[in-house]
């Protein structure tokens, strides 16, 4: 039986100038393959002017059911977001 | 303007290079990857990493009030701004590598002094009322320059401080609320804030670099879009800006100079002190020695840690090979 290829991550540039971002995976058996056939089926109507493939295995995330937890410190931490303080209108755009 | 001064290359008009201008002319970005002129790279990281730099010694003044910051709240608050500028010179960093320079290379330029920050950072933070003043002066001097460094031809940068400019806005403001709150306060509060303005009012006009006519690295850098502006359109933008706000705070600009011009449409004012400027620059301004002691230290200090953290990942790959 042949060997099963990896699963690739596919990350895109839409425009020349915005950051690539990830627009789903797909299997290839290497990463030339996976660059090709990620350009033949994610930017068959001109979607990218650059694509990166990261082999999904290698991609590294927090556990999802740690969420919470991970991700609560900013919560109080209101003062991080400029409509926290109150300039009055007549001092103009700050 | 956290990058002064900046050197530049000359473009030597090949085919390759006005394939290159043309593209810039029509706006499309520059990516790490894309053919670039040597001068191009060359001034790109130099400008990020004074810009880089800036952003790590700027903690440093205002760290300085950390511990005496008047409420538990503007503690928490000042202690937040000075975790983002960390971040910033984190995103900032991280632009500039993009461009083939290591980041211990950078950290390296800037230890032994050869790589230079902004001039601002060299002045010390004397009172409680200087977080009010640098927030709202140093960071509204900066942001005034990042806003249309969001467009820098570049991608990297201009991402970079797309992301700073969002998360800056809440320095600048913190830093009026300070000055507003100490305005509103006792007559020594209001002298507080008045001394602040005082002292911070000329080194802020100074970080937008020497006036134009002795600004010899800024044409290239426009003709690149790696700068969009002139040094005296965003100073005199800024004074603009500021001196209603003063105004509002009932405040006195330390400049007699400043007149309302009605057929410019702006503030005519004096003139800053280069020399002032370029003996900071040169590395003679009232910290800057402080500055570096202060960043080599850490660097020093924090070496038996960075390096337990190399050991422990090593140690960890090593068990999983072995499980394996």
């Amino acid at each position: 039986m042949s060997k099963e290829w990896p699963l690739w991550e596919i990350f895109i540039r839409g425009q020349h100038g915005l950051s690539h971002r990830h627009v789903g995976s797909l299997h290839a058996p290497d990463a030339e393959m996976a660059l090709k056939n990620a350009r033949d089926v994610y930017t068959r109507r001109n979607e990218g002017v650059s694509i990166w493939v990261v082999e999904s295995n290698k991609i590294t995330a927090f556990d999802p059911d740690a969420a919470e937890h991970n991700f609560a410190a900013p919560k109080s931490k209101v003062y991080r977001h400029p409509t926290f303080f109150d300039i009055p209108e007549d001092v103009g755009a700050m | 303007m956290y990058a002064q001064l900046v050197e530049t290359g000359q473009s030597e008009g090949t085919e390759q290079e006005l394939e290159f201008q043309a593209k810039i002319d029509r706006g499309v970005r520059i990516e790490a990857n894309d053919w670039m002129p040597e001068g191009y790279r060359k001034t790109l990281i130099r400008q990020i990493g004074q810009h880089a730099h800036s952003e790590i010694v700027g903690q440093l003044p205002e760290g300085n009030w950390i511990t005496r910051a008047p409420s538990l709240q503007r503690k928490a608050i000042l202690l937040a701004k000075v975790q983002d500028e960390a971040g910033h010179g984190l995103y900032l960093y991280c632009a500039a590598e993009t461009l083939g320079i290591s980041r211990d290379e950078m950290t390296a330029q800037l230890l032994s002094g050869k790589a230079k920050y902004s001039s601002i950072f060299n002045y010390p933070t004397l009172t409680w009322a200087d977080m009010g003043a640098v927030g709202w002066l140093v960071d509204g001097a900066a942001i005034m320059n990042q806003v249309p460094l969001q467009r820098c031809s570049y991608g990297p940068y201009s991402r970079a401080m797309i992301r700073i400019c969002k998360e800056e806005s809440f320095h600048q403001r913190q830093g009026f609320d300070i000055m507003r709150q100490l305005c509103q306060g006792t007559d020594d509060q209001k002298a507080m804030a008045q001394d602040a303005l005082n002292r911070w009012w000329w080194p802020s006009l100074m970080m937008f670099g020497p006036s134009d006519k002795d600004s010899v690295h800024s044409e290239q850098s426009m003709k690149w879009g790696i700068k969009q502006n002139t040094n005296d359109e965003l100073r005199q933008k800024f004074v603009d800006q500021t001196v209603p706000q003063a105004e509002w705070l009932g405040l006195t600009v330390p400049d007699p100079e400043l007149k309302w011009n009605e057929e410019k449409g702006g503030y005519d004012f004096g003139e800053p002190d280069w020399s002032e400027f370029f003996e900071v620059i040169k590395g003679n301004g009232p910290c800057n020695r402080d500055r570096l002691e202060a960043r080599n230290k850490a660097w020093d200090d924090g070496e038996w840690f960075r390096d337990g953290l190399t050991a422990h990942a090593e140690k960890q790959q090593q068990h999983n090979i072995a499980a394996e």
